[in-house]
């Protein structure tokens, strides 16, 4: 796997994956002096599902939050679409193509799901506030176009009930497809999934599973994501990176690294010295 | 039968009703769903056009006369197109219930060897594809929901829309033949083939005609003045006789518009969105909602709860008289209109009711409670009694004779005859025409003059002339002692409880009568909230003693109105005991139309029943369950057996006096 071509390869299940849409080279990032994350490299492919998986504090939030433009490495460089990033604002990453979902929710509680999910449609209203307030000629059809959008993705992600609902009354399944619905509703190149299982019974697992596969199958989007479930992260995804103390420990499909001695170590846990 | 043809007024099929309509309310609507939060709207003109270019796309796809199509989903405006497109072609719909699972599916394909499936989505494809290895006819499936099914393999499976793009393409060549096959229509064809969900054995395919359907549909639309501008919410399984006479028969003669929700937990938003004029639910359905508003309220503030209770005791009193027209007081109109202002009408609206005209309820007895609830409020809700066999309707209740213990006078067209053993048998123009490849049983429950069984015990009430339903033909039985035994009887007064969910009674043979009990998880769930008792799963609730405590109480209550009927009075529960699961669907325990499997329960819970007769005081068991995905597990549980008072025997004392 590692030595693919730069066109793409072809997945056990006959999908197929494009070229290279975001390049982490030798990323360090540190803390003080704390190195949270010591010279990673790897690459996110179009329309693959790619994990980054490893042990508690192993830096993988981190990892995602480079990804998304919050954090600034110290050292490295990351490209995306084929150009090298400068150091930008998270707004600005989202205008660029990338929407995430958080570990622990950030969603506005006191609004309804569908007015969640239209903020997600923020980088694509053009707009102004005071045109918005009137709301009269441009403003107004803008909102239908995207109010357009946000029902396709309530529909998709099978919401339709709690559209009116205010958040803060939801379980927290989901709260986290409504997550899911907003980051989607940016239509963003590249979804960043931070635990998107995390606290979940079985079933809303199975249904948030089902989920990401369908959003991959549906809008091909291409998905990064962090998990701790390790039966939920071999089956969704293509190709796995492994952290463990901030390095990277092992890269390649989900088979490759479960017979990867270094991963089985870090998991099982050998002293360190 | 000219003169039939000439009383439903020339049209002889839906798909020739559907032209009339095309022609007669053009522009109005005919289909409303809701779709990405907005109603979409089809006029009887678009419908018309669309089940044209479906019938002529599956013209192209090879469906020849006399064909079977299976229509599987939840009510969706294409899937009725569907079953009118396949009438057009001379083809025969068969819509199933989407929740059933593969193999229920199979035995039904394999029966009507169905060629052609219509599937709603994924779930439903999935579910065929898994058994197509065992239909030997079955050819092609066509799907409407194309998601997830995209690297499906597409030789046998069409996009539903890519069919009618095809028909709309070859419609110069293909309209002949459908004009040809759509002329040859007339009453005596087969309008529709609905498998019965079958409390005993394998389901049994009822074949309807045209004129079952269309001459049914006239004589109830005439029944209650159904006129174009009904609207009614289409969310009863597409299966069911029922949802087809009201969003099939009626619509297409009547022109009224069909409107189905947008999923099935959207329903009673979409539900107040739409307001209905005619509205039809199962008891069920009324008693959740029932349920749901008292739960509300107990939850509401001194002073909401308060308006509420007071005003409800002066719907209660006065309610359903004015409802039926008869005379009250002034007073008591004045009260009860300023009752209507604060209290009635926002309830009707936060229940969908505000426009109600005609409510139906049907399937089941109805608790009186929850029946004057409703027609309290000025909800015409009325009873109806039907079956599959008769096309629906048996008895209804007209306008201002309605009451809760009967199930109305026979329908427009219908003969009815009480046979020697009680049991109520019928005649009337909606009886089927066969089982389909079964004629012993068609033989056995349609006589050669044409007098269908229905299987159900009643009485006809000389002062009014109303049905009376007592229980199932089969069911009601003989005591050890020779006395009645009426099971439903009993468990029909346990379950108007909100907290029962449902019962079973044994007795047939046996000295003594004996109960199972499921409660109602939201009622008892809500009570045990607000009284500080702690539980994680049902099987918890359902053994706690305070839960066992007030069960029996209800149970003596229904003891001691048993006894008051001396024919009856032999029913009363002597112990009882609360189920550790609900009753399900999935273990095959109960219809999917939710109506309790009396034989499997009894084998299946043999152990229990056993313990409930030889005294002893506690039982433990274990128990297969079905998930909904179709894996299995057990469940093991230790219940408590409880003795509930009886009242002496009547026809005892009075011997004795």
């Amino acid at each position: 796997m590692n030595q693919m071509s730069t066109e793409g390869y072809t997945t056990a299940d006959g999908r197929q994956i494009g070229g290279v849409l975001m390049e982490m080279k030798n990323i360090t990032l540190r803390f003080g002096g704390v190195k949270a994350i010591t010279d990673i490299s790897f690459d996110i492919r179009e329309g693959e599902i790619r994990a980054i998986i490893g042990p508690n504090g192993a830096g993988k939030s981190s990892m995602l939050n480079v990804i998304s433009g919050f954090y600034v490495p110290q050292e490295g460089e990351v490209w995306f679409r084929g150009a090298k990033r400068p150091p930008m604002k998270p707004y600005q990453v989202a205008q660029q193509g990338i929407a995430r979902t958080f570990q622990n929710i950030a969603l506005f509680e006191g609004m309804s799901v569908l007015d969640n999910v239209m903020t997600g449609r923020l980088t694509h209203m053009k707009t102004g506030m005071v045109a918005q307030a009137i709301w009269k000629g441009a403003a107004e059809k803008e909102e239908v176009e995207n109010r357009e959008v946000v029902e396709k993705i309530i529909d998709f992600l099978e919401i339709q009930a709690i559209r009116k609902t205010p958040v803060a009354r939801l379980p927290y399944g989901l709260k986290k497809r409504v997550e899911l619905a907003r980051a989607l509703a940016a239509e963003p190149k590249l979804l960043l999934l931070d635990e998107p299982m995390a606290g979940m019974n079985v079933e809303e697992k199975e249904d948030m599973s089902r989920f990401i596969l369908d959003v991959n199958d549906e809008f091909g989007t291409t998905i990064a994501l962090i998990e701790h479930d390790m039966g939920v992260v071999m089956d969704l995804s293509d190709r796995v990176v492994v952290m463990d103390y901030g390095k990277k420990i092992g890269d390649g499909t989900p088979d490759e690294v479960r017979n990867n001695q270094a991963v089985i170590d870090a998991y099982l846990g050998v002293a360190h010295d | 039968m000219a003169q039939s043809s000439q009383a439903t007024g020339g049209h002889t099929s839906i798909p020739a009703l559907l032209q009339r309509n095309a022609q007669r309310f053009a522009d109005k609507p005919a289909y409303r769903e809701k779709e990405f939060g907005i109603w979409q709207t089809w006029t009887w003109k678009d419908v018309q056009r669309e089940v044209n270019n479906l019938a002529r796309g599956l013209i192209n796809l090879g469906v020849n006369e006399g064909d079977f199509i299976a229509i599987i989903g939840s009510n969706r405006p294409q899937l009725y197109w569907s079953m009118v497109a396949a009438q057009s072609v001379g083809a025969v719909p068969v819509p199933l219930y989407q929740d059933s699972a593969a193999e229920e599916m199979a035995y039904v394909l394999d029966h009507c060897g169905a060629r052609f499936v219509i599937a709603e989505d994924q779930e439903q494809v999935d579910k065929v594809i898994e058994i197509q290895d065992r239909l030997h006819q079955f050819e092609h499936m066509i799907y409407l929901d194309p998601r997830g099914l995209r690297k499906y393999d597409h030789s046998h499976l069409h996009d539903f829309r890519h069919v009618q793009e095809q028909g709309h393409a070859a419609r110069d060549e293909l309209t002949p033949e459908l004009e040809r096959r759509r002329a040859k229509l007339d009453l005596t064809s087969t309008c529709v083939m609905l498998y019965t969900s079958g409390t005993t054995g394998k389901p049994k395919g009822v074949v309807l005609s045209n004129r079952n359907i269309i001459e049914s549909a006239q004589n109830s639309s005439e029944f209650d003045n159904l006129g174009p501008g009904e609207e009614i919410l289409a969310y009863l399984p597409m299966a069911w006789v029922g949802d087809f006479i009201f969003s099939v028969g009626q619509a297409y003669w009547t022109g009224f518009c069909v409107n189905c929700p947008e999923s099935a937990e959207t329903m009673m938003t979409d539900l107040r969105e739409i307001g209905p004029t005619y509205y039809f639910a199962p008891p069920r359905v009324f008693e959740t909602q029932l349920t749901s508003v008292m739960i509300r309220m107990e939850d509401a503030s001194r002073m909401k709860k308060w308006l509420f209770d007071t005003f409800m005791a002066h719907a209660r009193k006065v309610g359903p008289s004015i409802l039926d027209g008869k005379p009250v007081g002034f007073m008591d109109r004045l009260k009860y209109a300023l009752g209507n202002i604060l209290v009635y009408g926002p309830l009707k609206n936060t229940l969908g009711f505000s426009r109600v005209r005609i409510g139906y309820t049907a399937g089941e007895a109805i608790g009186p409670e929850i029946f004057d609830f409703y027609r309290s409020l000025g909800i015409n809700l009325k009873q109806l009694y039907g079956q599959t066999e008769a096309t629906v309707f048996i008895t209804m209740q007209p306008d201002g004779e309605v009451r809760s213990d009967t199930v109305g006078v026979p329908a427009p067209g219908v003969e009815l005859k009480i046979g020697d053993n009680g049991e109520v048998y019928y005649r009337s123009p909606g009886v089927f025409e066969c089982y389909y490849k079964n004629p012993e049983s068609t033989a056995d429950t349609k006589d050669a003059e044409g007098w269908v069984a229905t299987g159900d015990a009643g009485f006809i009430e000389e002062s009014s002339g109303h049905l009376r339903i007592i229980d199932r033909a089969k069911d009601v039985g003989k005591m050890a002692d020779g006395r009645l035994f009426a099971p439903k009887y009993v468990e029909n007064k346990l379950k108007f409880y909100p907290n029962i969910l449902e019962a079973v009674v044994f007795g047939n043979g046996r000295d003594r009568c004996m109960a199972f009990i499921n409660i109602d998880l939201s009622a008892v769930g809500n009570w045990a909230e607000r009284n500080n008792i702690g539980y994680s799963s049902y099987q918890e609730l359902a053994g706690h003693p305070k839960v066992l405590d007030q069960i029996q109480c209800h149970v003596e209550e229904v003891n001691r109105s048993v006894a008051e009927d001396p024919i009856l009075s032999g029913c009363q529960i002597h112990r009882f005991l609360i189920l550790h699961k609900e009753l399900d669907a999935d273990d095959g325990e109960m219809t999917r139309t939710r109506k309790v499997r009396r034989r499997i329960v009894e084998d299946k819970y043999n152990d229990l029943i056993t313990a409930l007769y030889d005294g002893s005081e506690r039982i433990s068991t274990r128990t297969e369950v079905t998930y909904e995905d179709g894996r299995k597990g057990y469940i093991s549980a230790t219940l408590e057996i409880r003795d509930a008072a009886v009242q002496p025997d009547t026809t005892q004392k009075m011997a004795a006096e």
